[in-house]
């Protein structure tokens, strides 16, 4: 006998009352050595961009391990003050940003396959009666990409929005620490996101 | 009785996927999906270590004031006070267990403490409408807060959305993760509220209403009601894709 599920509602507009943590985009402490900073911009089907919009993200850490009970291969390393968890609300621009450390890749079907570094990314607004689910993949890591079977299981066509691009220094915020990635969402329209079912 | 597949040499869970209990993203009725709703096909995503695990965020995100609404401030706010109980699931009937729940709402009046909040009713200065709460050992979270009011929106003609709490859970996966809003029995707008109906199945919507529970409530303090969140439980199927080198 199983329990019906409770149904997805949309956050609405005024969810930026709770959700957003003041220490949210920070998976790890800025001053973190090797931290990157991931950047984007949230957009809609007309091109404008979604300022009610909210992003959550979810990775392994640098050793392709989750500290989670379900992590079969045990307690994960233990990097200083890195959750795995990123949380950050989009501005008036559309924009938001995530300071985390590159994942590790993760074991896959068959031996010796793998799935390249990804997080999981997860996209609420206004408009969106249920999550969205994406993945960002890394610029950096093309082979393991090639190798990726998500990614394989994607139109070749599409697969460029999955992967975030490297942003070119000169326009890296001085502040922010080290390399900083971007990676723009687009629910709806030319260039759409990929979204999973997952 | 967790289902396990393997993938990649380790043993993990699986988790059922959704079908038909959740909204529809294209949905004409609410007008803002309209330029929000993805075009092309979601993408089947099997379920590996990223998905089946999560964050398990601890109680040092909580203060005992998270959970009762109405001592945030320095006086009591307006309204009808209640006490809002119940558990959390998975469809498989377990508990889940210290999770996060965050919750938004309006105050007795109709209105949310938010800088784009223009519906003229008033604010109250003894209440925020925000709280937190983690499930105990038996996925059980009690909060106490004032009844929220309906309130007008730009939808359509004299829209008014029925009276609601907004829900966030993580459960214990990244497939558990969940955004709802609670509705309270006998509304006379919940029949006409295109969110509400953007729910496909009747016995599903349902779902979305707290029940009134009369030993619940307090005498000569607060109304009880209860409300069960039931996450996504165990994958009762494997799919084809899905099995690999066994
Ligand atoms: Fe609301």
């Amino acid at each position: 006998m199983t329990e019906g599920l409770t149904p997805s509602q949309t956050v609405g507009p005024f969810f930026a009352m709770r959700l957003p943590w003041p220490d949210g985009p920070f998976v790890v402490p800025e001053d973190t050595p090797g931290a990157i900073t991931i950047v984007g911009r949230m957009y809609d089907g007309a091109g404008n961009v979604i300022p009610d919009g909210l992003v959550e993200t979810w990775q392994a850490d640098p050793a392709g391990r989750f500290a989670h009970p379900d992590d079969p291969r045990g307690p994960a390393a233990g990097y200083r003050g890195f959750r795995g968890f990123g949380r950050c609300p989009t501005a008036v621009d559309g924009s938001f940003r995530i300071i985390t450390l590159k994942p590790g890749p993760l074991p896959a079907d068959g031996a010796g396959a793998a799935e390249a570094p990804h997080l999981d990314v997860s996209v609420f607004c206004r408009g969106l009666l249920d999550r969205v689910v994406t993945r960002l993949y890394f610029p950096d890591e093309q082979a393991a990409n090639e190798a990726d079977p998500v990614l394989a299981s994607i139109d070749e066509a599409r697969r460029p929005t999955l992967i975030a691009t490297a942003e070119p220094a000169d326009l890296a915020d001085p502040a922010g620490p080290g390399t900083v990635l971007r990676f723009d969402i687009r629910l709806q329209g030319d260039g759409e996101t990929v979204f999973f079912d997952v | 009785m967790t289902a396990e597949v393997s993938r990649g040499g380790l043993v993990l869970p699986s988790y059922e996927r959704p079908r038909g209990a959740h909204p529809p993203l294209d949905f004409s009725g609410y007008r803002s999906t309209a330029l929000r709703h993805p075009q092309q096909p979601l993408v089947l995503l099997p379920q590996r270590l990223t998905e089946v695990t999560g964050p398990l965020l601890g109680n040092d995100l909580i203060t005992p004031s998270d959970s009762d609404l109405t001592t945030q401030h320095a006086g009591e706010p307006q309204g009808q006070r209640i006490i809002l109980t119940g558990r959390v699931l998975d469809s498989g009937g377990r508990p889940v267990p210290d999770t996060l729940i965050e919750i938004w709402q309006t105050n007795a009046a109709g209105r949310y403490r938010h800088a784009r909040e223009h519906h003229p009713a008033p604010l109250d200065p003894n209440f925020t409408g925000i709280g937190r709460a983690m499930t105990d050992a038996g996925g059980n979270y009690r909060f106490v807060t004032i009844q929220p009011g309906a309130y007008p929106w730009g939808n359509h003609h004299n829209a008014w959305r029925p009276a609601h709490i907004h829900f966030s859970l993580f459960g214990r996966a990244f497939t558990q993760r969940l955004v709802t809003q609670m509705y309270f029995p006998g509304d006379p707008l919940q029949p006409i509220d295109p969110i509400f109906n953007s729910v496909p199945d009747p016995k599903a919507r349902e779902r979305m209403v707290a029940q009134f529970d009369i030993d619940l409530t307090q005498p000569e303090w607060a109304l009880g009601y209860r409300w069960d969140i039931v996450l996504r439980g165990p994958g009762a199927t494997v799919f084809e894709s899905e099995v690999d080198d066994q």
